[in-house]
């Protein structure tokens, strides 16, 4: 076998290497020598950041087990900046006397599951597909529970655990059904045997019933809150839109190429679930106090925006899907980076604790609040743009009262998200949270999603880029 | 770059030269000279657009430029200014310079206040300068979120539930909006066969019938929200009582009219042929709001909130007037526009200054203000006048045309909204007399106002040039009214061609 034909997985090796290589520094460098851990582990990432953008040898491996597609390499390259913002908000979570010694771990169990989401896009396969989904959701696990003597993270790692191997279950026994039915795993030869059986089609509702799980949608969220709030924060952001992020992309691709067949019954189900999901994800984020639960449902109904993208079943469709995952994670970042820079530096969460934080932390304020117009979608910010793009694919396709719906859910959003910038600005407050110097890493993670923010929307040039690797049905 | 764009590039500029800058001191020159420019640029468009009409260049939109933004969506930055267009940029541009003028003590977080201002402006200019449905809805909202913190932070009274309600209600009015945008867009087809934005394009071709029959109304209803149409007039009462004296000047005053300008250059102009179905539903409606505005503001005793219902009742009348369809009557519409942006925005800046002074709005705890401050009273009674329609201000001059058109329809629906929208001039001067005679005349009852002063200075450049303009527009309307005649007719042709 030709060794270059392995360039196709250059990522995935590249990742690998700095698993490794971090591995070893974690293990046999001495305390003082671990000092430059962090910066060593983000300019290794930033390397292979980098390095993702260059040109990369598209095309099959094994037999078509693994198939890397140009948009499948550029989702990991959106992944990837998505990851570094995050090691870069975590530094100040990671200085703590409870968490310096794990650092190692952090950095190489996160970029594991990194490591599984790579498999994921690229699979070709349904069992590299499963293999790489579960190389994926087992380390956030053990994320999840890293603050392993609080109890809510504790408690959040085993739920997260717990519906992680259910929904896997519900998966694969879909996938069986599926398998005995067209009698093949591999994507390609899948779709010209899938037949419109009853069988195949309980065996289709259960394969994405495990999806939903995992993306959270209504009615398979009911993990998501106790985990996100249970989680160290760099974790909860990671989980809301990198993990999000890669599940969403997958369920794409399989909905427009492999179950191509059954596209009359999967725009039914979304339907249903998407306006079920916006919904009901607002409602619940209107009456939240911690902020990480808030953003935990107002991360629920961003899934089901994200799905409308996916109703619009063409190359519009996925370019908007893929665009408003863009956006949605520098957003997401920028506002979880603010909460996780006020927990670290005074320990609080709530709404009202921000009460009155423009006086004393005008520039964290002003972050906030940009983050949350674009999540709300306010111009001229990047989130206006990617939710028009996700309504106008929807609208392609004719769905009008869906997408009235969905408008009608954004204002039902944009109050709780104008909620916590009446604290910041409007609300007065005796003892606001003090005056801090936020550490260098995670000014560079605020500037880069605050750059993300205005860049995005204002500049054509990403959504065409998208565009012209996207395909449709 | 075409000129038009220094509408946006203006704004813009002030926002970063605002940046650095620490004390009102500072802010200061930046705001004048900033508005100052802005309301140079618009004299010499006016200027320019006459010019190049006189030379006989009769295309629909003048001064167009267009720059492809996306291109998978065919989404367009594209400029162009008909004679409506121009109008609505001087209007927008006297009102901000005398905004600024009028909030020129603002002490608590001036940079901030100034900045969202701004923004709003930026907003507000961009809107009416471009000619694509995207860009045109990213300005118009662009221009509704900054009032959530200018009345919010800056605001009085219930000031928090104030901002909430305008928010969230427009924000509702452009979502019903939205769907109608993408109704026309995917609807629509260009010259290369592709779906497009384009205002100018999407009118070349007739949309389907129940394609309009569906969206006219979501975008009707979509802008009628700004209008204050009833029943979703709620948020204007409120929020503008709430708001402080510049921002309730610039959203009475122009933002307000983004509603009118949207429901005549969007909604009726690309679907004519469903306006003229459901145009009844949209009369009864705004006929309903400029009577029952005028009768709110009877029973008010907030001069805010008088003020407000009056612009309830003023703006529905534009709505009404555009919903006639004929020349006349909208001329009028875009005449009342102008003429009740520039009254109300007069109303809100002396409201703005008595308030300042007596710390109260309630009329039944004012008097004799005549006594003590004479500039700011007379300059109220002109106001006033303005409003219940004395011939030689801007008021007569629109309600007359308006009337006049809505009266050619000969059947007696038409007839008889238009007898019960002119029984709202008597009940205006019901109230505008109420108060000036409450408020201005009488014996100071409460001895602490005597230690008051009058205008100052900056106070006065603000009113008197609001006064100058509505005189202005008063005695000699013909040059804008032709102005505005002339851009209007390629819709009316439309509409009669039905």
């Amino acid at each position: 076998m030709d060794l270059t034909a392995l360039l196709v997985m250059r990522q995935e090796f590249s990742l690998l290497a700095i698993i490794v290589i971090l591995l070893i520094y974690d293990l046999f460098a001495s305390e003082k020598g671990k000092s430059y851990f962090h910066f060593t582990g983000c300019l290794l990432f930033l390397a292979h950041t980098v390095m993702g953008f260059f040109p990369i040898p598209y095309g099959e491996l094994f037999g078509g087990m693994y198939n890397n597609i140009p948009i499948a390499n550029l989702v990991k390259s959106i992944l990837n900046v998505g990851i570094f913002i995050v090691l870069l908000q975590s530094y100040g979570k990671l200085k703590k006397e409870d968490s310096l010694f794990k650092r190692g771990e952090y950095f190489v169990l996160m970029l594991s599951t990194l490591f599984g989401m790579y498999l994921m896009i690229s699979s070709g396969n349904f069992l590299t597909f499963y293999l790489g989904l579960e190389i994926a959701s087992l380390p956030m696990a053990t994320l999840i529970a890293f603050d392993k003597y609080k109890n809510n993270s504790a408690e959040a790692g085993a739920k997260y655990v717990l519906s992680a191997a259910l929904s896997s279950g519900i998966l694969l026994f879909g996938l069986s059904f599926l398998y005995a039915g067209s009698g093949t795993m591999y994507f390609t030869d899948f779709t010209p045997s899938l037949v419109h059986t009853p069988f195949c089609l309980i065996g289709f509702v259960f394969f994405v019933t495990g999806m939903f799980f995992k993306i959270s949608m209504v009615p398979f969220h009911l993990w998501t809150a106790d985990v996100y709030e249970g989680a160290p924060t760099g974790i909860t952001a990671y989980m809301s839109v990198i993990s999000k992020g890669s599940a969403v992309f997958v369920l794409t691709v399989l909905l427009y190429k492999v179950f191509a067949p059954f596209v009359t019954q999967w725009q039914n189900i979304l339907w249903w679930v998407i306006v079920v999901t916006i919904t009901v994800g607002n409602l619940f984020a209107l009456r939240q106090d911690n902020l990480k639960r808030f953003l935990a449902f107002s991360s629920i109904s961003q899934a089901g925006y994200i799905m409308l993208g996916i109703m619009g079943s063409g190359q519009q469709g996925m370019t908007a899907t893929i665009y408003f995952i863009l956006v949605y994670i520098f957003s997401n970042l920028a506002a979880f980076g603010v909460i996780a820079a006020v927990e670290n530096a005074s320990g609080k969460v709530k709404i009202s604790d921000y009460n009155g934080l423009y006086s004393t932390n005008p520039k964290l304020s002003l972050l906030m609040m940009f983050a949350l117009f674009s999540l709300g979608g306010i111009p001229p910010l990047a989130g206006f743009f990617s939710k028009f793009f996700i309504f106008t694919a929807a609208a392609s396709q004719g769905y009008y009262g869906l997408v009235l719906i969905a408008l009608i859910n954004t204002i039902i959003s944009l109050y709780y998200y104008l909620l916590p910038v009446k604290a910041m600005f409007i609300n007065k407050n005796d003892q606001p949270i003090e005056e801090f110097q936020s550490d260098n890493y995670s000014r560079l993670a605020s500037v880069i999603c605050l750059v993300g923010l205005v860049i995005l929307g204002l500049a054509s040039y990403f959504y065409e880029y998208i565009g012209s690797l996207s395909f449709g049905m | 770059m075409n000129f038009l764009s220094l509408f946006v590039l203006i704004p813009l500029l002030m926002l970063i030269a605002l940046v650095p800058c620490k004390t009102l001191k500072q802010i200061r020159p930046v705001a004048t000279i900033g508005s100052l420019a802005l309301l140079i640029t618009s004299v010499v468009l006016v200027v320019l657009y006459l010019a190049e009409r006189q030379a006989g260049n009769t295309a629909e939109m003048l001064f167009t430029a267009d720059l492809l933004w996306y291109a998978p969506l065919n989404i367009h930055y594209a400029v162009g200014v008909d004679g409506v267009s121009v109008a609505m940029l001087l209007l927008s541009s006297i009102i901000v310079i005398t905004g600024v003028f009028a909030s020129w003590k603002m002490e608590k977080l001036a940079k901030e206040f100034f900045m969202w201002l701004i923004l709003l402006a930026m907003g507000v200019f961009g809107f009416f300068i471009t000619i694509d449905l995207f860009t045109m809805f990213m300005f118009y909202e662009i221009a509704l979120i900054p009032m959530y913190l200018l009345i919010g932070v800056w605001g009085t009274g219930r000031k928090e539930y104030s901002a909430m309600k305008l928010t969230l209600m427009l924000m509702g009015g452009s979502a019903f909006l939205m769907v109608g945008l993408l109704g026309i867009y995917y609807n629509s087809v260009d010259a290369g066969g592709m779906y497009t934005f384009n205002i100018i394009e999407i009118s070349k071709h007739v949309i389907p019938i129940e394609a309009q029959r569906l969206f006219f109304p979501l975008t009707f209803v979509g802008f009628g929200v700004l209008g204050a149409m009833f029943p979703f007039h709620t948020w204007s009462p409120d929020g503008h009582a709430s708001a402080p004296t510049a921002v309730s000047m610039l959203h009475a005053g122009v933002l307000m009219k983004l509603g009118g300008y949207g429901c005549y250059r969007i909604a009726i102009y690309l679907m004519p042929e469903a306006a003229q179905e459901q145009a009844w539903i949209f009369l009864i409606l705004t006929g309903i709001s400029v009577v029952y505005g005028a009768f709110g503001a009877v029973v008010q005793k907030d001069l805010k909130y008088i003020n407000a219902y009056s612009s309830v009742s003023h703006c529905g009348l534009v709505l009404f007037a555009i919903l006639m369809m004929n020349q006349t009557a909208m001329t009028g519409a875009i005449l009342q526009m102008l003429s009740h942006g520039l009254m109300t925005a007069l109303f809100f800046a002396l409201i703005g200054m008595i308030y300042g002074r007596t710390h109260t709005r309630n009329i039944d705890e004012l008097n004799g203000l005549m006594k003590i401050m004479p500039f700011l009273s007379v300059c109220y009674v002109i106001a006033g006048l303005a409003s219940l329609g004395l011939p030689g201000l801007s008021g007569f001059i629109a309600e007359m045309t308006i009337f006049v058109g809505s009266f050619q329809h000969p059947d007696t629906f038409h007839r008889v909204f238009t007898i019960i929208a002119c029984s709202s001039i008597v009940i205006t001067a019901v109230y505008i007399l109420r108060v000036v005679g409450k408020i201005l005349y009488g014996e100071v009852e409460n001895k602490e106002f005597l230690e008051l002063d009058d205008a100052k200075w900056h106070e006065k450049i603000a009113v008197v040039g609001l006064i100058v303009s509505i005189a202005a527009l008063g005695s000699y309307p013909l040059w804008i009214s032709d102005m505005i005649s002339d851009s209007l007719s390629p819709i009316v042709a439309k509409l009669i061609n039905l």
